[in-house]
């Protein structure tokens, strides 16, 4: 499989969206002129403590749109995401709980062993349903229905993992004319994850890190444009 | 949009389930439920919900396999070992104190949760005593919760769950392995009673000291929680307990004030005392 998501297919769109962001950087409102969101959610696997780590930091603390972020952890894990980043962020964070408004200016991480949903009045679910493509949390249970619920105003961003978890999910924000971003597959620590993100929306945005950072952090609130 | 009429036709397929067959699914929160929907959708290779709910109207033997999609049937014995050591080492010696006891795993499924009680139970001597009730809106469910039969691959993991919960004894003392399954005891279930009950539209049956019902209250809707937290309130008897799942919480049910935290980490309650209460 690894071998077959390094499809030439993806490539032109490395370059193309590179470009677009060097552009961007001097005039963005009319280079990448889709960032206008409702909320963003974030998916990340293996390297995501790393990829989350160069994210996270650059949103401001009154940001005003709310994130929502699934990171594969073991079950039995007691390893906290919001100790790990709180005093590095402006930005708060959260672990969701069940049936919470969602807010802005709020990070929201799914629990260890649940899988989190948003619901069409904008608050969160947990559920315990069966592992998709062997996660609980899954990236696409997530990815599918924020994407439901916000349509156009969603952008869904996949970092480093090694795995396919979040591909479908990204593939059905696209769809519903949301907008997705994709970590540039050679800066991740496990390639996997954008690389097949990119196989089913080779229209992403293609960015590194640093650049996610900024590209999120100058998003503002409303409808994509 | 797509989205829209799939939200029309789902509402009209939930309605038709109450109005055909009494299955009120209606306050169930919808992300998860659509979800699970959608792949009921494609196992019945049906294009639409209304095709969907053509099927189940007409015909009676799609309801079983439509319940087994709309009702999460995920669970293992000892689920969050910590859960059960806490109601081992904090729970149990109130419940000592009682002639007799009653315990209630709502929701059942198939009835991993169950037996794990009455293992702990029979572990620190209470079984004798008590009546274990395991319910679930779905008869295929506790049908397999009656029988205790469980793939051989799963019993690896419920022994590890069973000695991190502090459990006394080896599980491999409670079932039978052959033929790549292992059969519980049927001297487990000799006090146990499994029964059809909603908690969507039943009421109390039975005056409970401990209540189990975890990760079930997730899929439903806060008003739906609120009724099905109102009617743990009056089944349990003063100071009994009530345990939840391990990301769940009482703190915005409408009954909050009705239960006092007993053990925040473990997600139990104990429902207050005083008068009024009872």
């Amino acid at each position: 499989m690894p071998m077959l998501l390094r499809s030439s297919r993806a490539r032109p769109a490395f370059t193309r969206s590179m470009e677009a962001l060097e552009m961007a950087e001097h005039k963005p409102d009319s280079v990448v002129p889709r960032q206008r969101f409702r909320a963003i959610v974030i998916g990340a696997s293996a390297g995501a403590v790393e990829a989350l780590g160069a994210i996270l930091p650059k949103l401001p603390a009154q940001f005003p749109i709310p994130v929502m972020v699934v990171v594969h952890i073991p079950a039995e894990s007691r390893f906290s995401l919001v100790d790990l980043f709180q005093k590095r962020c402006q930005v708060k964070l959260l672990e969701a709980a069940d049936k919470e408004p969602i807010q802005a200016g709020t990070v929201y991480f799914a629990p260890p062993d649940y899988h989190l949903l948003v619901e069409k009045d904008f608050h969160l679910s947990l559920s315990s349903e069966e592992q998709v493509m062997f996660s609980r949390p899954s990236i696409d249970v997530l990815f599918e229905t924020a994407s439901d619920a916000f349509g156009t105003g969603l952008c869904g961003v996949i970092l480093s993992g090694a795995n396919s978890d979040g591909a479908k999910g990204l593939q059905a924000i696209v769809q519903n004319g949301g907008v997705a971003v994709v970590q540039l597959p050679e800066s991740a620590r496990s390639s996997a994850m954008p690389e097949a993100a990119l196989l089913v929306c080779p229209s992403a945005l293609v960015l590194q890190l640093e650049q996610i950072g900024t590209f999120l952090a100058q998003c503002q609130v409303g409808e994509q444009a | 949009m797509q989205s829209k009429t799939d939200d029309i036709e789902i509402r009209l397929l939930l309605d038709a389930l109450f109005h055909r067959y009494h299955y009120d699914f209606r306050g169930y929160a919808m992300a998860s439920l659509k979800r699970r929907l959608v792949q009921a959708r494609e196992h019945f290779q049906c294009e639409s919900f209304s095709q969907l709910q053509d099927r189940v109207l007409h015909d009676p033997t799609v309801l079983p396999k439509m319940l087994s999609y709309l009702t999460v049937q995920v669970s293992e014995m000892f689920r969050d070992p910590s859960y059960f050591a806490a109601i081992r080492e904090h729970v149990v010696p109130h419940l000592r104190t009682y002639p007799s006891l009653k315990v209630w795993v709502a929701g059942c499924s198939a009835g991993e949760e169950l037996y794990s009680l009455i293992i702990l139970f029979r572990e620190e001597g209470l079984e004798e005593r008590t009546i274990f009730y395991g319910t679930d809106i779905n008869p295929e469910a506790y049908r397999k919760a009656e029988a205790g039969v469980y793939s051989l691959d799963r019993i690896a993991l419920f022994t590890k769950n069973h000695q991190l919960s502090g459990g006394k004894s080896s599980l491999s003392d409670y079932y039978t392995a052959a033929y790549g399954a292992a059969v519980f005891d049927k001297s487990l279930r000799a006090r146990a009673v499994f029964s059809d009950h909603s908690l969507v539209s039943d009421a109390v049956f039975a005056e409970m000291h401990l209540i189990s019902c975890r990760n079930v209250l997730i899929y439903f809707e806060r008003a739906l929680q609120d009724r099905a937290v109102g009617l743990f309130k009056d089944s349990l008897v003063r100071r009994g307990f009530l345990g939840i799942g391990s990301k769940e919480s009482l703190r915005f049910s409408a009954h909050a004030n009705a239960f006092a935290e007993f053990s925040r980490e473990a997600r139990l309650y104990q429902k207050h005392g005083g008068p009024g209460n009872g």
